[in-house]
C-alpha cells in the first residue's frame, strides 16, 4: 500500500481522537450541549472502512458519527461548528452532534433512533442496484442495535434482494450500560447466520484489518454477491455520552482495552516498524492535528448562530401555495408571537 | 411532609407498589445498569431492593411494550419504561393495535393492566429527541393517559396507574425530574381522570398539563403584578379528560387559553377548544386561544430551539393579548 495513504490513515485516526478530546472540553465549557457521543477507541473502524470504499459509495451511520464525518472528509471546522450549533455547521446547526451529514460526500447522515437507519441503508443499496450506479452502501451500527425489529427486517430484505450492502457492527460490547450478554441471546455472527449472510469477525482495533474486511465485502457486493456482515469488535474509551458517569463498566476492563489503542498500535506495528516514519514525524503529525482542531474551535466560536428566519426552511422541499406557517394552514399565531415568520419559498 | 423531587416521588410510588404487589415488575432499557438505574435515574436502587423484578431489556421498544402487554394478559402488572417518548414510536403498533384493543375488541375477556412510563422533554437534543406526542396518545380510545406536573401528582398518579386494570401511558418530563414539591409521608392516591386547580383567579382560565403547568404558574406571577389573575386548571389526566373542572372555571372567568408543549395543528389544545365552545359557547367573552410549540422538527441550535418551544413568556403574551381584547 502507498506510504502516503498509510500516513493519511494515521493522521485521520489522530484527528478524530484529538477532535473528540477537545469536543469533550467544549462540552464542559457549555459550548456544546445536548447529547455528545464520542468515538474514542473506535477510530480504526471509520478510518479503515472509509479507506476501503470508493468516494461515491454510500455511508449511513448512527449518532456516534463525528469520526465517520471526519473520516469521510468533512472539515473539522464544519463538524465543530455543527457541535456548536452554528450556521457554518454540516446542517447549519439544525441537527447537532447526532445528525451530521454531507451528501456531497455520500455521507448520508448520523441517525439517532437505534436501528432506524438500517432500512434506509438497504433502500440506498437497492437504489444503487436498480439504477446500476455500481455503488456499495456501508451501514454501521452498534451492537445494541442488533436486537430491534428493523435490524432483522433489514438483514432479511438485503439478503432476499441480494442488495450491495455491508452491515458493519461497531461492537463495543455495550449498549449504554447494558453489556452484550445482557442484551443479546446469541453471539453476533449467529445473527447474520440466521439470514445465511456472508459474515466475518474483525479486530476493530486494527485499522488494516478493518480496511481489508471492508474491501472484501465491497468486492463481493460489486461482483453481485450481495450483502455482507462484519462484526468489528472494539471498545469505547469513554462513557456512552458526556452524560454517562461510566460507573457500570469494570475499571480493569477499560484499562485492558486502552492497552489496545488502535492509534499507537498502528504507529508501532506499521508506520515505525516499516520505517515509514520517525518519532519526530509522529510528533509533527500530532502538532498539525492539534492545530487543525484548535483552528476548528476558533472557527466554530466565530460562526454565527443560524438566523431565526431559517426556522421554517426545508420543512418542505417543494413549496405549497397558501402556506403560512410551518405546514399549518392556520394564521400565524400571534400568541406564540416571538416569531412572526411567514414563509413561502422553501417552506 | 417532605419536599422531594419529581424523580424521587416516582421512585417511591414504584417502591410502594412493588412492596404491595409481587406481580409488579419494571422492565426497560438500562433501568438497572446505566449510572445506577435508569437513563434519568428514576429506578435507581430498585433492582437491589427487588431482586429479579427490575430487568434490563434489549433495545427493542416494540418488544418492551409487546412483551409487557402479554405479561399483563398473563397475570402480571408490568411497568415498562421507554427511555424517552421519541422511542415510543418504535412501539406505536403495540400501543395502538394491541394494548389499546384487547379489552373492547375481545369483549371484556382480556385486560391489560400495564403502565408505560416515558418522559417528554428536550435539551438541545434536536429533532428526533425533542418531541411531544401527548395529543396522539390522548386520541386513542381504550388508553388512559396521564401527565403529572408536580411530585405530589406524580406519586399519586403512578400508584393509581399501576393498580389500574387498563393500559396507562404515563408521561413524565425531563424538565420536571429535578423539580421539588411536598409529598406526604403517608400513603395516598391521585385518581386517574381528575383535573386540579393549581392556582385560583377570576380573570382568565389556563387549561394545561405537564411542564406547561409549571410555565403557566410562572406566567401567572408576572400577570398578577399587572392585575391579571389567572386560574390554572392542570388536567393531570389527558384521557379520559376532565372537562367538568375546566367548565366550572370557564363559567367564572369567561376566558380560556389552552397551553401545550406540542405542535399546534391537531394538538390537544384544538380538541379542548372545540369541546369548550360546544358546551360553553355562551360563557365565552373571547375566542379560546392556544399557546403551543412551533411546527418544525426541533432544531439543535440554541436560538432556534428556544424559539420553537413555548415558555412562560408566551403564556404571558397570550394572556395580555386576551385581556386587552387583541385577538
Ligand atoms: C429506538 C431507540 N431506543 C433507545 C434509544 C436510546 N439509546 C441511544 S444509544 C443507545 C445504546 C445503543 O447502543 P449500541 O447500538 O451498542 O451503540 P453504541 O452507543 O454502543 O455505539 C440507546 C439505548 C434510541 N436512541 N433509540
Ligand atoms: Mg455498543
Amino acid at each position: 500500500m502507498d506510504k502516503d495513504e498509510l500516513i493519511y490513515m494515521y493522521r485521520q485516526m489522530l484527528l478524530i481522537r484529538v477532535f473528540e478530546e477537545r469536543s469533550a472540553e467544549m462540552y464542559a465549557k457549555a459550548k456544546i450541549a445536548g447529547f455528545l457521543h464520542l468515538y474514542n477507541g473506535q477510530e480504526a473502524i471509520a478510518v479503515g472502512a472509509v479507506s476501503a470504499l470508493n468516494p461515491d459509495d454510500e455511508i449511513v451511520v448512527n449518532y456516534r458519527d463525528h469520526g465517520w464525518a471526519l473520516a469521510r472528509g468533512c472539515s473539522a471546522r464544519a463538524v465543530m461548528a455543527e457541535l456548536f450549533g452554528r450556521a457554518d455547521g454540516t446542517t447549519g446547526g439544525r441537527g447537532g452532534s447526532m445528525h451530521l451529514v454531507d451528501v456531497k460526500r455520500h455521507f448520508w447522515g448520523g441517525y439517532a433512533i437505534v436501528g432506524g437507519h438500517l432500512p434506509l441503508a438497504v433502500g440506498l443499496a437497492v437504489a444503487a442496484q436498480y439504477l446500476k450506479t455500481g455503488r456499495v452502501t456501508l451501514c454501521s451500527m452498534g451492537d445494541g442495535s442488533t436486537n430491534i425489529g428493523t435490524f432483522h427486517a433489514a438483514l432479511n430484505w438485503a439478503k432476499l434482494w441480494n442488495a450491495p450492502i455491508i452491515f458493519l457492527v461497531e461492537n463495543n460490547q455495550y449498549a449504554m450500560g447494558t453489556s452484550y450478554d445482557v442484551h443479546s441471546a446469541v453471539p453476533m455472527l449467529q445473527k447474520a447466520a440466521g439470514y445465511n449472510m456472508y459474515a466475518e469477525e474483525v479486530d476493530g482495533m486494527d485499522v488494516m484489518a478493518v480496511r481489508e474486511a471492508v474491501c472484501r465485502a465491497a468486492e463481493r457486493a460489486r461482483r453481485g454477491e450481495g450483502p455482507s456482515f462484519l462484526n468489528a469488535v472494539t471498545y469505547r474509551f469513554r462513557g456512552h455520552s458526556m452524560a454517562d458517569p461510566d460507573v457500570q463498566r469494570d475499571k480493569q476492563e477499560i484499562a485492558a482495552w486502552r492497552q489496545r489503542d488502535p492509534i499507537p498500535r498502528f504507529a508501532d506495528e506499521v508506520l515505525l516498524k516499516q520505517n515509514l516514519l520517525t518519532e519526530a514525524d509522529l510528533q509533527a503529525i500530532r502538532k498539525s492535528v492539534e492545530e487543525e482542531v484548535e483552528d476548528a474551535i476558533a472557527f466554530a466560536d466565530k460562526s454565527p448562530e443560524p438566523s431565526l428566519d431559517t426556522l421554517y426552511d426545508y420543512i418542505y422541499m417543494q413549496p405549497v401555495s397558501n402556506m403560512q406557517i410551518g405546514g399549518s394552514l392556520m394564521r400565524p399565531p400571534k400568541t406564540i408571537g416571538r416569531l412572526s415568520a411567514t414563509s413561502n419559498g422553501r417552506g | 411532609m417532605a419536599e422531594i423531587t419529581y424523580r424521587e416521588a416516582l421512585r417511591r410510588a414504584l417502591r410502594e407498589e412493588m412492596q404491595r404487589d409481587p406481580t409488579v415488575v419494571i422492565w426497560g432499557e438500562d433501568v438497572v445498569a446505566y449510572a445506577g438505574g435508569g437513563a434519568y435515574g428514576v429506578t435507581a436502587g430498585l433492582a437491589k431492593e427487588f431482586p429479579g423484578r427490575v430487568r434490563d431489556t434489549p433495545i427493542a421498544e416494540e418488544a418492551i411494550v409487546g412483551v409487557g402487554i402479554g405479561a399483563a394478559m398473563g397475570g402480571m402488572r408490568p411497568v415498562c419504561e421507554i427511555m424517552t417518548v421519541n422511542f415510543a414510536l418504535v412501539a406505536w403498533d403495540q400501543i395502538v393495535n394491541h394494548a389499546a384493543k384487547q379489552s373492547h375488541m375481545f369483549n371484556g375477556q382480556i385486560k391489560v393492566p400495564m403502565v408505560i412510563r416515558t418522559p417528554n422533554g428536550h435539551g438541545r437534543t434536536a429533532a428526533t429527541h425533542s418531541q411531544n406526542f401527548d395529543a396522539w396518545f390522548a386520541s386513542i380510545p381504550s388508553l388512559k393517559v396521564v401527565a403529572p406536573a408536580t411530585p405530589y401528582d406524580a406519586k399519586g398518579l403512578l400508584k393509581s396507574a399501576i393498580r389500574d386494570d387498563d393500559p396507562v401511558v404515563f408521561l413524565e418530563h425531563l424538565q420536571l425530574y429535578s423539580t421539588r414539591g411536598e409529598v406526604p409521608d403517608e400513603e395516598y392516591l391521585v385518581p386517574i381522570g381528575e383535573a386540579d386547580y393549581k392556582r385560583r383567579g377570576a380573570h382568565l382560565t389556563i387549561v394545561t398539563w405537564g411542564r406547561m403547568t409549571i410555565e403557566s404558574l410562572k406566567a401567572a406571577q408576572v400577570l398578577a403584578q399587572e392585575g391579571i389573575e389567572v386560574e390554572i386548571v392542570d388536567l393531570r389526566t389527558l384521557r379520559p379528560l376532565d372537562y367538568a373542572l375546566a367548565l366550572e372555571s370557564v363559567r367564572k372567568t369567561h376566558r380560556v387559553i389552552v397551553v401545550e408543549e406540542g405542535w399546534r395543528t391537531g394538538g390537544l389544545g384544538a380538541e379542548i377548544a372545540a369541546t369548550l365552545q360546544e358546551i360553553a359557547f355562551n360563557e365565552l367573552d373571547a375566542p379560546i386561544a392556544r399557546v403551543a410549540g412551533l411546527e418544525v422538527p426541533m432544531p439543535y441550535a440554541k436560538n432556534l430551539e428556544r424559539a420553537t418551544l413555548p415558555f412562560a413568556e408566551d403564556v404571558v403574551a397570550a394572556a395580555r393579548a386576551m385581556m386587552h381584547n387583541e385577538y
